[in-house]
């Protein structure tokens, strides 16, 4: 079962997807790219990993994040992420001026000229691993049942419900890469060996479209056992 | 570092009701319930106050608005796919290993750090979907689509992708199997469709011009050389 509300692959009863033309605007609305630039900007500050941004938009509460549009979950994540960190307090949240003292972080403010360099640089997460990968490509393995952080109870995983328990086939290895469930949390980037893995449909859904339709997820080695 | 553990649920439940009530209600424990109920006032709000305290460049904010509404975008995927389909050298590389491949032609960074390219076949349908948030190829398409980041879109996708696809209008024979890519990693993947019959010696940018954003993602098929939008052959 899901945990969270965000976990909500193979969920039903949500309708039909609706799809834009191609050429619709990139942003619907002008805020909308405003808190794509406010929320990579305050980024930069390097108070927080993406993995701790995704896992602040996952923890809002579920009637939140239902009721929230795309971009109002980023500016939720965000002003939580802030005062959770110290950078603003609630009452700078709520409008007041602090004082006048320069902030702590202000030499960290990304310039505009330094707006390209952050962006082509972005954040890869391949790492080296000390270990051997413990698969390769055609292992049979079988998904972690239930999911859910091993390390923080109730912290970020990438690891879906829908795929819990289930029996898949290694069809390639990434290479070690950061791991979220402890990244997300301030306990390091504990690289670990990622796979694309392969799950027949009829292994996921008791009614599959097609016996011969796959899923295919990237899972860390810890998220799985052999099978 | 705060844990948050179940504990919290009883508190971010109450803010939530309380969340659409004036932001002068702060004894609760989930700070974006202080920011002002209108969208575009909240992200104002936070615009507000990181620039007074010197944390965000406002001329930044543009700089990163501009790059992905007018600079990057899905007409870079679809050089990458015409020069797949036109070049088999270029090809082999690019689904042996496309990180570099894509980067010697200026498509890297932010969410497109480590790329995957899979090719649609007459046996195999790809198409990708982030189910549990929207992680996408920025570098290769720019910002998704409103649907790729929507409930039904990130539900469905997994569980019945034939019917996602009949929403799109594309309908795939039953003996083409489906193979659902999700994103749950930062491998972001790249599908390069099926190049439409017909195409034989075209250039890179005539091809380019037949390849939608939606082939890319697996929801749509790269356009027909007879269709009024593609250059005459």
């Amino acid at each position: 079962m899901s945990l969270r509300v965000h976990d909500m692959g193979g969920r039903l009863g949500d309708g039909p997807v609706r799809p834009d033309p191609e050429d619709a605007p990139v942003f619907a609305e002008d805020w909308h790219g405003r808190a794509l630039a406010v929320t990579l900007a305050a980024g930069a500050l390097g108070q927080w990993t993406l993995d701790t941004s995704r896992h602040a938009r996952e923890r809002l509460s579920p009637k939140d994040y239902s009721r929230f549009s795309y971009y109002e979950k980023w500016i939720a994540g965000l002003a939580d992420l802030l005062v959770e960190n110290g950078v603003l307090t609630r009452k700078e949240l709520m409008g007041e001026v602090g004082g006048t003292a320069p902030h702590p972080l202000a030499g960290r403010m990304m310039k505009a000229d330094a707006v390209a360099g952050a962006l082509a640089r972005g954040g890869p997460s391949a790492r080296d691993v000390e270990t051997d990968p413990r698969f390769g490509p055609g292992d049979m393995v079988r998904a972690l049942r239930p999911t859910g952080n091993r390390m923080v109870p109730g912290g970020h995983t990438r690891l879906p419900s829908y795929a819990a328990g289930a029996r898949g086939r290694i069809l390639r290895h990434h290479g070690g890469h950061v791991l979220p469930d402890a990244n997300a949390h301030g306990l390091g980037e504990c690289p670990d060996h990622l796979y694309a893995v392969a799950f027949p449909a009829s292994e996921l859904w008791a009614d599959p479209e097609n016996p011969a339709d796959e899923v295919i997820l990237d899972l860390w080695q810890c998220y799985l056992e052999p099978a | 570092m705060v844990v948050f553990g179940i504990g919290g649920w009883t508190g971010r439940a109450a803010a939530s009701q309380t969340a659409d009530m004036p932001h002068d209600h702060h004894d609760h424990d989930h700070a974006h319930a202080l920011l002002p109920p209108d969208p575009a006032l909240r992200v104002k709000a936070l615009e507000t106050v990181l620039t007074r305290k010197g944390l965000i460049d406002p001329a930044a904010l543009e700089e990163i608005i501009d790059t992905y509404q007018n600079r990057i975008g899905p007409r870079n995927g679809a050089r990458v796919v015409a020069m797949a389909w036109a070049d088999p050298e270029f090809h082999r590389q690019l689904l042996e290993d496309a990180t570099p491949v894509v980067a010697d032609l200026g498509f890297f960074g932010r969410q497109g750090e480590h790329i995957v390219a899979v090719e649609n076949t007459e046996d195999v349908h790809n198409m990708v979907v982030c189910t549990l948030c929207s992680c996408y190829p920025w570098p290769l398409l720019g910002i998704p689509p409103g649907w790729y980041k929507s409930d039904a879109y990130r539900a469905r996708a997994v569980r019945e992708p034939r019917k996602v696809l009949a929403d799109f209008g594309v309908t795939l024979p039953k003996e083409t199997s489906v193979r659902v890519w999700d994103s749950t990693a930062e491998m972001r993947y790249l599908v390069i469709p099926r190049r439409p019959e017909g195409t034989d010696g075209w250039s890179v940018d005539d091809l380019a011009a037949l390849v939608t954003r939606d082939s890319m993602i697996g929801t749509g098929l790269a356009k027909l050389p007879t269709t009024p939008e593609a250059p005459a052959a």
